[in-house]
C-alpha cells in the first residue's frame, strides 16, 4: 500500500511562496489501477513527482508497506519498487534503446527486451539498437519511455500522460499493455495520469486534482457525472475552435 | 623483438589487443620499428630520409586492416614521425593507428606525428586513431598529431579520433580535400580533465561537385581542463556540408566551439550545429528513478555521449 498522508507542496515563485499541492490525503491500494485526472496545472503530476521522490513535499510524510520512504532519494525509491514513466522523457545522445532496458532491469533477456517494444507498438529489428537522440519522435520517445517501466517489473507503477503524443488510434492499445502489464503483478499498483476520458472506465478507481486538491476519489461511474461537464464543455471548446479556422 | 607488460597494457589500451595482430602491423616503440609485417596486398615500407613509414593498399583489396600503433615508453622521449597511407582504387580496409604514452618520470613525452593519406578512386577506408597516456611521473603527455587527407572521386573515407584519458596536452590539426562525388566523416571524441588542454583544428575543403563531408564532435570537459573546438567546412562547389559539435562541460572546465562555414559558391549547402552545456538535471532524474546513483548516473550519460 502506498499512502500519501498530509502533503503538502509550496514552491518559490519569484520570491513568493506558491502552493502546487495542498492537504493531499490518498491511499494506493494493491491490485488496484488508478486513473488520476484533472486540468492542466492542477497537480497531476507534482503528485507523481512526491511519489517518485523529485519534489519533496514541504510537509507530510510518504509510506510505501507502512515504511516511511519520505526521506528517500530517488535511485531509493526506485529500488524500493517504485517507477515512473515521465510525461516529457529526456533524450540521452549515445545511449541506445537497449541500454536503456537494460539499465531499467539489468537482468533482462533479449527476448523479453524484444517482446517489450513489440508491445508498445515498436518493432525491436528497427529499434533497441536505435540512439535515444534528436532523430526519435516524441511519440517514440513516449512508447520507450513505458517500455523501461513495463520492463522494470515494480510494485508501483507511474504512467505519466501516456497518451500524450501517440497517435490516436493506437493510444488503447497502449493502455491495455500497461494493464495487462499490471494485471500479471500481483499485489502491485498502477497509476495512470491522464486526461483521455476514454481511459477513465478501464480504471479501479479514479482520482481527480485540482488547484493542487484532490477533489474526488471513486469508482469511474461515480466520478463521471462529476467531470463529464467538464470535458464536454472542453470538447464543446475544440469544436467552436475548428470551426472558427474553417471559416476564417 | 618481445613486448613487455608495459607495452602491451598500452597496445590494449590504443587497439584493444594485448597480443601482436595477424596482417598488416608496424609497431613503432621509442622511435624505432620493433614489428613490421606486410601482408600480400598491404605493403609498408619506410621513408629513405625521413622516420615514418608508407603503407600502401593494394587497388580492389576488401575487407583488411592494418595495424600501426605507437609506443612511448622512454620518459623524455619526443618522437617524430612522418606516415603516409596509400588506399588503392576500389580497395576498402580499416587502418586502426593510435598512440600510448607511459611516462613515469618528470620529464616530458611527446608524440608528433603527422599523417598523409590519399584514398583513391572508388576506395573506402575507415580509419581509427586512438590516444591515450599513463604513468605515475608528473611529466607531461603530449599528442600533436597532425593529419592531411585527400578523398578521391566516389570514394568515402571515415576518422574516428578518440582521446578519452591521461593527456595532458593535444594540438590536432586535421585536413581534408573532398573530391567529386567523394565523402567523408570526421569524428572526434574527446575527455579532458584536471588541468588537461586540448585544441583541435578541423578543415575540409569539398572541392569535388557532389562532394559531401561532415564533422561530428563529442567532448567532456571535467574540472580545470581547457577544450578548443575549430571546424571549418569550405564548400567550392556543388556539395553537402554539416559540422556538429556538442560538447558537456562540468566542474570549472572552459569549452571554446568556434564552427565555420564558407561557401564559394552558390550551390554548397553547408550546415552546423553546436551546443555546449552541462548534464541535464532531468537526465540524471530519469537515470536515477530507473535506480542508479548520482555518479552511476554521470558515468551513464558521459560513456553514452563519448561512445
Amino acid at each position: 500500500m502506498l499512502i500519501l498522508e498530509n502533503i503538502n507542496l509550496a514552491v518559490n515563485n519569484n520570491g513568493e511562496s506558491k502552493e502546487i499541492l495542498r492537504d493531499i490525503n490518498i491511499s494506493f491500494d494493491p491490485n488496484k489501477f488508478y486513473a488520476i485526472t484533472g486540468p492542466n496545472g492542477g497537480g497531476k503530476t507534482s503528485i507523481a513527482k512526491i511519489i517518485m521522490g523529485i519534489y519533496k513535499p514541504t510537509t507530510g510524510s510518504i509510506y510505501l508497506n507502512n515504511e516511511n520512504i519520505t526521506d528517500l532519494e530517488v535511485s531509493d525509491r526506485a529500488e524500493k519498487g517504485i517507477a515512473y514513466a515521465f510525461q516529457q522523457p529526456p533524450r540521452f545522445k549515445g545511449l541506445t534503446v537497449e541500454d536503456l532496458l537494460k539499465i531499467a532491469q539489468p537482468d533482462i533477456d533479449i527476448l523479453t527486451m524484444r517482446k517489450t517494444i513489440r508491445d508498445v507498438g515498436l518493432c525491436p529489428e528497427e529499434y533497441l539498437q536505435r540512439d535515444l537522440g534528436p532523430a526519435l519522435s516524441g511519440g517514440e520517445m513516449k512508447r520507450i519511455e513505458i517500455a523501461q517501466i513495463l520492463a522494470r517489473n515494480t510494485g508501483v507503477s507511474i504512467f505519466d500522460e501516456p497518451e500524450a503524443g501517440v497517435d490516436l488510434w493506437t493510444i488503447q492499445r497502449l493502455i491495455f499493455t500497461i494493464m495487462q502489464n499490471f494485471k500479471a503483478r500481483k499485489n502491485s499498483i498502477a497509476i495512470v495520469i491522464t486526461h483521455n476520458e476514454n481511459v477513465l472506465p478501464m480504471c479501479d478507481e479514479v482520482v481527480v486534482v485540482e488547484e493542487g486538491k484532490i477533489v474526488a476519489i471513486g469508482k469511474p461511474d461515480e466520478i463521471w457525472p462529476l467531470i463529464r461537464e467538464d470535458i464536454e464543455c472542453k470538447q464543446r471548446i475544440d469544436c467552436q475552435g475548428d470551426m472558427q479556422y474553417e471559416t476564417q | 623483438m618481445k613486448l613487455n607488460n608495459v607495452d602491451r597494457d598500452l597496445l590494449n589500451s590504443i587497439i584493444g589487443l594485448k597480443q601482436v595482430p595477424q596482417g598488416a602491423i608496424n609497431i613503432r616503440k621509442d622511435g624505432e620499428a620493433v614489428i613490421r609485417n606486410s601482408s600480400p596486398n598491404i605493403t609498408i615500407t619506410t621513408f629513405p630520409d625521413k622516420p615514418g613509414i608508407i603503407v600502401d593498399v593494394k587497388p580492389g583489396t576488401k575487407n583488411e586492416s592494418v595495424h600501426v600503433p605507437v609506443l612511448l615508453t622512454s620518459s623524455g622521449f619526443n618522437d617524430q614521425v612522418y606516415n603516409t597511407f596509400i588506399v588503392g582504387e576500389d580497395a576498402d580496409v580499416t587502418i586502426i593507428a593510435g598512440c600510448g604514452i607511459h611516462n613515469d618520470s618528470h620529464a616530458d613525452s611527446a608524440h608528433n606525428g603527422t599523417h598523409e593519406i590519399i584514398v583513391k578512386k572508388g576506395a573506402h577506408m575507415k580509419y581509427l586513431e586512438r590516444h591515450y597516456g599513463e604513468g605515475t611521473g608528473k611529466g607531461k603527455r603530449t599528442f600533436n598529431p597532425t593529419t592531411v587527407i585527400r578523398v578521391e572521386e566516389n570514394a568515402t573515407a571515415e576518422l574516428e579520433m578518440v582521446q578519452l584519458e591521461g593527456v595532458d596536452d593535444t594540438m590536432r590539426t586535421t585536413t581534408a580535400y573532398v573530391d567529386k562525388k567523394g565523402n567523408l566523416t570526421v569524428m572526434e571524441r574527446l575527455l579532458t580533465h584536471g588541468d588537461q588542454k586540448a585544441e583541435s583544428d578541423i578543415r575540409i575543403y569539398i572541392e569535388g561537385q557532389g562532394g559531401t563531408a561532415q564533422i561530428i564532435s563529442r567532448s567532456v570537459a571535467k574540472d580545470f581542463s581547457e577544450q578548443v573546438f575549430k571546424a571549418a567546412m569550405v564548400g567550392e562547389t556543388e556539395c553537402h556540408g554539416h559540422v556538429e559539435c556538442d560538447a558537456i562541460i562540468m566542474g570549472n572546465a572552459r569549452v571554446v566551439a568556434i564552427p565555420e562555414l564558407i561557401a564559394e559558391s552558390a550551390d554548397a549547402v553547408l550546415t552546423h550545429e553546436a551546443a555546449i552545456g552541462k548534464i541535464a538535471g532531468e537526465q540524471l532524474i530519469k537515470l536515477m528513478s530507473l535506480g542508479l546513483n548520482e555518479t552511476e548516473a554521470i558515468n551513464t550519460i558521459l560513456e553514452g555521449f563519448l561512445r
